[in-house]
C-alpha cells in the first residue's frame, strides 16, 4: 500500500515538475512595424505622398490597434491577451510573452474586441487618453490617420480619417493572420527574442478592395457606411518582411 | 475582558505587516437596493466595486472645478443636488468660455439601473461617461491629461486615490472608477410615492386621482420603479434649431430619428426644465405636449403616442400632484451627496 501510494506520489510529482518547467519556457515574440508609402519610409508632417489615385498628402498621425493574439502550431496556444496601440510618433514595436514553440500562424485582431468597447474605464494602450476613444458614442478608433492634401475639400485641407465601430452593423475591427511555411515555422526560443518585422503598405490603404479618393472622402469619424468601405482594405495593409532570431 | 499579550502583539505585528504590504482594504459599501426594484446593472458594479473610500474620492472630483480648463466648471455645476442633479432653471447649460450645450442636462438618481448615458444611449458605461463633459469643449473643455497632472500636484488627492485604491497612483481609469463609483451610489428611493408603496404613508385624495392618470397613460414608457422603460422613443417634438436627431446619431438608421431616451420623472418637481433640449419648462406645459402638442406627422413617432391622449384641466393638476410625489426630499438635501467639507 504505502510503496503504490510512494509511486503514484512520485508520478504526480513528475508530471508537475514537468508542466511547471514547460509552462517557464518562455519567449518573447517582437512586433517591429515599418510604415511605408510609395515605397519610401513615411515621415511624419513631412514629405509628401501620392495614394495610387494620383492624389498627393501628408501624414500627422498614424495610429492602430493590435489586439487579441493567438498563434497555432505546436503548443497551440490561444488568447494572449493583450493590447498594443502603434503610434507613428511614439511606438513602433512592441513585445508580447510568448510559450517557446513553432508556430505557423499568429492570429491577432486589427482593433478592439466588443467587450473592452463595453467595459468601463481602461487603461494602458486603451486609456482613453491615448486619445482612440470617441467619448459622445463609445468605442475606440481601430485606425487613425490624420493629415492633410491639397485635394481635399474638408476645412484646411484636412484629412481625418478616425476608423472605428464595433456595434453590430458597424464593426471594423478586422481578425488578421501571419502565416509561415510548415517546414519552416516561426520559432520562439526560451529566453530570446524573436522579431518579426511587419511593413505596413499605406498605398494599400488607399487602394485594395476599395478605391478611397481624398476628394470624395477626407474626413470619416462616424461609424458608419464610410468606415466599414475603408476597413474592407484592412486585410491588405500588412505584410511580415522578415523573421529574425536575436542571439541576446 | 483581558486580552492574551501575546494575541495582541500577534494582532498589532499582522496589522503592521498588512498596513506595509498595502493589504489594508478600503471599506465595502454596499449599493442600497430598494425593495421590489430589479437588481443593478451587473456591468456597471462588478469591475469597479463600491468602498466609502473611493465614493468620497468620487465625491470630491464630482465637485471640484479643476477637472475644467478655466478651473470652474466641476461635474455639480451642471449636475445641482437640490434640482435632482440637473441644472436648475436652465434649458441647455453652461461650459467653458461662456458656451452653451445643445441638450438639457439629466437629472441623475439610480444610474445603477441603467443601461446606456446621455439623452442618446450613445454612452454605453458610467465609467466612461464622464470623459465626454470633461473634454468637450462647450462644458469643461480640459483634457485627462491636464486633469491628471493638476491632481497629482493637489496635495490633498494622491492619499485619498491611496485609500481607494491601494496606492497614490493617479491615472484616467481610477479617475473614472471613482467618479463612478459616487455617482452610482445616488440612490433616490424615498420620495413620498416610495413611502407610500411601502406602506408607511398614503396619498391624498388628489394624488391618488393623480396616480391613476399616470397608470392609465404614462407608465408605459416611465415604468415604475424607475420611472422610465429605459427605451429610446419619440415624443412629438419637431426637430430643434441644433438639428439634434437624437438616436439615430448613434445608430445610424433612420428609423431612429427624433428618439430620445424615455427619462426617469423622480424629483421631476424640480428638475425643470423638461425635455432633450429643455424646451419645455413647466410640467403642465409638458402635459399640453402629450395632449395637444404632439406632431403627428412624423414617420418615427412612438407609436403609443398616435392615439390621442385626453386630460381634463382638472385631471392635468391630480396627474401633477401624482408627479410631486416622487420628490425625495432626503435625497435632494442628503448631506452624503453635497459638497465635501474642504
Amino acid at each position: 500500500m504505502n510503496k503504490i501510494f510512494t509511486r503514484w506520489f512520485t508520478a504526480c510529482f513528475l508530471i508537475l515538475t514537468v508542466s511547471i518547467s514547460y509552462a517557464q519556457e518562455m519567449g518573447t515574440l517582437r512586433f517591429t512595424f515599418q510604415h511605408i508609402a510609395n515605397n519610401q519610409p513615411i515621415v511624419l508632417n513631412d514629405s509628401s505622398y501620392v495614394t495610387p489615385n494620383g492624389e498627393s498628402y501628408t501624414i500627422k498621425k498614424l495610429r492602430y490597434y493590435f489586439s487579441n493574439f493567438n498563434l497555432t502550431g505546436n503548443p497551440v496556444l490561444e488568447d494572449v491577451h493583450n493590447y498594443q496601440l502603434i503610434d507613428l510618433a511614439k511606438k513602433t514595436s512592441f513585445d508580447i510573452p510568448v510559450v517557446a514553440g513553432s508556430y505557423e500562424q499568429i492570429g491577432f485582431l486589427l482593433g478592439v474586441d466588443s467587450i473592452r468597447n463595453c467595459s468601463g474605464a481602461q487603461d494602458g494602450a486603451l486609456d482613453p487618453m491615448n486619445d482612440m476613444f470617441w467619448t459622445w458614442n463609445t468605442g475606440y478608433v481601430v485606425f487613425k490617420l490624420d493629415g492633410s492634401s491639397p485635394a481635399s475639400s474638408a476645412d484646411r485641407n484636412r484629412i481625418e480619417h478616425h476608423i472605428g465601430g464595433f456595434r453590430f452593423g458597424q464593426n471594423v475591427s478586422t481578425p488578421l493572420m501571419f502565416s509561415w511555411e510548415k517546414d519552416n515555422p516561426l520559432k520562439i526560443v526560451s529566453g530570446k527574442i524573436t522579431e518579426i518585422t511587419i511593413v505596413l503598405n499605406l498605398d494599400q490603404y488607399w487602394q485594395s478592395k476599395e478605391s478611397i479618393w481624398i476628394a470624395k472622402e477626407p474626413v470619416c469619424t462616424l461609424p458608419d457606411a464610410l468606415a466599414k468601405k475603408i476597413a474592407s482594405n484592412f486585410p491588405y495593409l500588412f505584410k511580415v518582411v522578415q523573421t529574425k532570431i536575436h542571439e541576446n | 475582558m483581558k486580552i492574551k499579550p501575546r494575541i495582541l502583539l500577534t494582532g498589532i505585528v499582522l496589522a503592521l505587516i498588512m498596513g506595509g504590504a498595502g493589504l489594508i482594504q478600503p471599506t465595502p459599501k454596499k449599493l442600497p437596493v430598494p425593495p421590489g426594484w430589479p437588481q443593478p446593472n451587473k456591468n456597471l458594479l462588478s469591475k469597479n466595486p463600491i468602498t466609502e473610500e473611493g465614493f468620497q474620492l468620487g465625491r470630491k472630483l464630482f465637485y471640484d472645478g479643476n477637472l475644467s480648463k478655466d478651473g470652474f466648471v466641476s461635474c455639480a455645476s451642471c449636475h445641482q443636488q437640490f434640482a435632482g442633479f440637473s441644472t436648475f432653471d436652465h434649458d441647455v447649460s453652461h461650459g467653458v468660455n461662456n458656451t452653451f450645450t445643445t441638450r438639457n442636462a439629466p437629472s441623475l438618481a439610480n444610474m445603477a439601473w441603467l443601461n446606456a448615458f446621455h439623452w442618446d444611449g450613445g454612452v454605453n458605461h458610467i465609467e466612461v461617461q464622464a470623459v465626454s463633459p470633461i473634454t468637450a469643449h462647450n462644458e469643461m473643455g480640459e483634457t485627462l491629461e491636464n486633469v491628471i497632472q493638476k491632481l497629482k500636484t493637489d496635495p490633498s488627492y494622491p492619499p485619498m486615490f491611496k485609500a481607494a485604491f491601494g496606492n497614490e497612483t493617479i491615472n484616467s481609469q481610477r479617475l473614472l472608477k471613482a467618479l463612478a463609483q459616487f455617482t452610482l451610489s445616488l440612490v433616490s428611493a424615498n420620495s413620498k410615492y416610495d413611502q407610500v408603496k411601502r406602506g408607511e404613508k398614503t396619498f391624498s385624495n388628489i394624488e391618488q386621482k393623480g396616480y391613476d392618470i399616470f397608470l392609465a397613460n404614462c407608465v408605459a414608457c416611465h415604468k415604475e420603479p424607475l420611472f422610465t422603460d429605459l427605451s429610446y422613443r419619440n415624443n412629438g417634438q419637431s426637430l430643434n434649431r441644433f438639428n439634434d436627431v437624437g438616436r439615430m446619431g448613434i445608430t445610424g438608421k433612420k428609423e431612429d430619428s427624433l428618439k430620445f431616451k424615455v427619462p426617469s420623472l423622480r424629483n421631476i418637481q424640480v428638475s425643470y426644465p423638461y425635455m432633450h433640449d429643455g424646451s419645455i419648462f413647466s410640467i403642465p406645459q409638458v402635459i399640453d405636449h402629450y395632449t395637444s402638442g404632439i406632431q403627428k406627422d412624423q414617420s418615427t413617432l412612438d407609436p403609443l403616442l398616435k392615439k390621442d391622449i385626453t386630460i381634463t384641466q382638472r385631471q392635468k393638476y391630480e396627474l401633477m400632484y401624482f408627479l410631486f410625489t416622487l420628490t425625495d426630499s432626503t435625497f435632494l438635501k442628503n448631506p452624503a451627496f453635497g459638497m465635501p467639507p474642504s
